[in-house]
């Protein structure tokens, strides 16, 4: 299996050579946002007011660990469904954010506003969480600590693994895979 | 009588938590590395891949197989000629997840009001389904049950006309629009018969009974066998990606119905089928 490699944070050009169905190794840093956190932003960004981190070419993971137990970075790490970050996803990506992480499908407003600003939907794999766990260096908490799992937290990651779903042409893993192995 | 105090059951079930969130069942691993031959996708084989290597790592990292820890769900098949003591089986079992889940360092995923949402902090309550049944031994069976797969679930009320193909349909078409949602490949609890409220219970049943066994009677064994290969030409695959594996295991529990409806009911679970066991 080939792997793309990208460092964080994403550029026009990163996001523009990646196309449904790559696997790529994600290196460098990303911010972990759940919904809880997602709605936080976005009542911020409603109001003018300054966010808690700078969006600008971020990946976001979607994903809600499990506390590290003693001298672990981080707990299990896996990625949650992405479709119920759809509402705030377009804000986030106006914002400058330039990619996210999670599993499942995404909306069309969200594949739109992908193609319209640039972006990429990655998809790690579901229920791998002990795996992923593995590939995070650092864990530390940015904003709203009374979260807890759901607070946003910097992650340091080498060679994270994930799949290109909707990439910024408008193109669709989930329909294309599906589509390739169907016995009608 | 046979007393078993409570404090038993908490230090059991305590434990239990711990060791169904690290280490999967022979069964499941068994069907998802045979699945990974059977696997015509190379990407489906990588995440099938990734899956048993998830599987290593958490039993031999301390570290539980998925973030999401699931529901603490309890089948409890209680012996009439046991005798509860020092507490009821509510405070018992809640008690057992709240040690379990604080010292396994699992998350703790539920909310004190559907609409309010506050964390309670501990993982409970737990949802306990309990069946007095003859003898003075007591069985405990618990599965953790995810967020994102049971979101995927679903139960309906069809017309006795629609019958085994519209139920068949029912079921391949739902599966369908889950999609990649529910972390495929996936494990398909179906529920047929009995009433609105029986018939998630049997869905959730189904998704406990070992991967390998098929039902015991031949028609709905037929019928697993059926649904399994329909739902496998969706070709959603491992994580949606595209493939050849989109669900382990189909399995059916039926219960007589009244003669004007035949409801359906299918629970979904990811590949992390968590079950644990234990009998007093």
């Amino acid at each position: 299996m080939d792997f793309k490699h990208l460092q964080t944070p994403l550029s026009d050009d990163g996001v523009l050579s990646l196309e449904a169905g790559d696997n790529v190794y994600i290196n460098g840093i990303i911010y972990t946002a759940r919904d809880a956190a997602h709605k936080k932003l976005i009542e911020l960004m409603e109001n003018g007011e300054e966010l808690p981190l700078d969006l600008t070419g971020q990946v976001i993971y979607y994903v809600g660990p499990t506390p590290p137990k003693p001298g672990q970075v981080i707990g299990s790490a896996g990625p949650t469904t992405s479709g119920r970050m759809d509402a705030y996803t377009p804000q986030m990506l106006a914002a400058g954010m330039k990619g996210c992480i999670g599993k499942g499908s995404r909306n069309q407003a969200v594949k739109d506003a992908l193609k319209k600003y640039q972006g990429v939907y990655f998809a790690a794999v579901g229920g791998a969480g002990a795996l992923l766990s593995q590939r995070i260096t650092k864990f530390e908490v940015v904003a709203y600590p009374e979260l807890g799992p759901e607070a946003i937290h910097l992650l340091e990651v080498k060679n994270f693994p994930v799949t290109v779903v909707n990439d910024a042409q408008g193109r669709d893993l989930y329909e294309i895979g599906a589509n390739k192995y169907k016995r009608v | 009588m046979r007393e078993i105090n409570a404090e038993v059951i908490s230090e059991k079930v305590a434990m239990m938590c711990q060791d169904a969130n690290r280490y999967l069942g022979e069964d499941v691993s068994k069907a998802i590395a045979e699945s990974v031959d059977k696997e015509e996708s190379p990407t489906g084989k990588a995440v099938l891949k990734q899956l048993e290597e998830n599987i290593q790592i958490a039993r031999n990292s301390d570290i539980p197989l998925c973030q999401d820890t699931g529901f603490a769900v309890f089948f409890v098949e209680w012996g009439q000629e046991a005798i509860l003591t020092g507490g009821t089986l509510d405070e018992a079992i809640n008690e057992g997840v709240r040690r379990g889940y604080a010292e396994g360092y699992l998350r703790k995923s539920i909310v004190e009001d559907p609409l309010q949402r506050v964390n309670t902090g501990d993982n409970t309550p737990a949802v306990i389904n309990l069946e007095m049944v003859a003898g003075d031994q007591v069985k405990i069976a618990f599965a953790p049950k995810g967020g994102g797969s049971e979101n995927m679930s679903t139960v309906q009320i069809l017309k006795p006309s629609d019958g085994y193909e519209g139920v068949v349909d029912f079921v391949v078409d739902h599966v369908n629009k889950a999609g990649p949602n529910p972390c495929p490949p996936i494990v398909v609890g179906i529920g047929l018969g009995g009433t609105l409220e029986k018939v998630a219970y049997l869905a959730k049943k189904a998704l406990i009974r070992p991967l390998g066994h098929e039902n015991p009677d031949n028609y709905y064994a037929e019928m697993e066998k059926e649904i399994l290969q329909k739902v496998n030409d969706l070709g959603i695959g491992p994580q949606g990606f595209g493939g050849r594996i989109t669900a382990l295991a189909v399995h059916i529990e039926t219960y007589p119905c009244h003669i004007a409806s035949l409801p359906v009911a299918v629970n979904i679970n990811c590949h992390a089928s968590r079950h644990g066991e234990i009998v007093i």
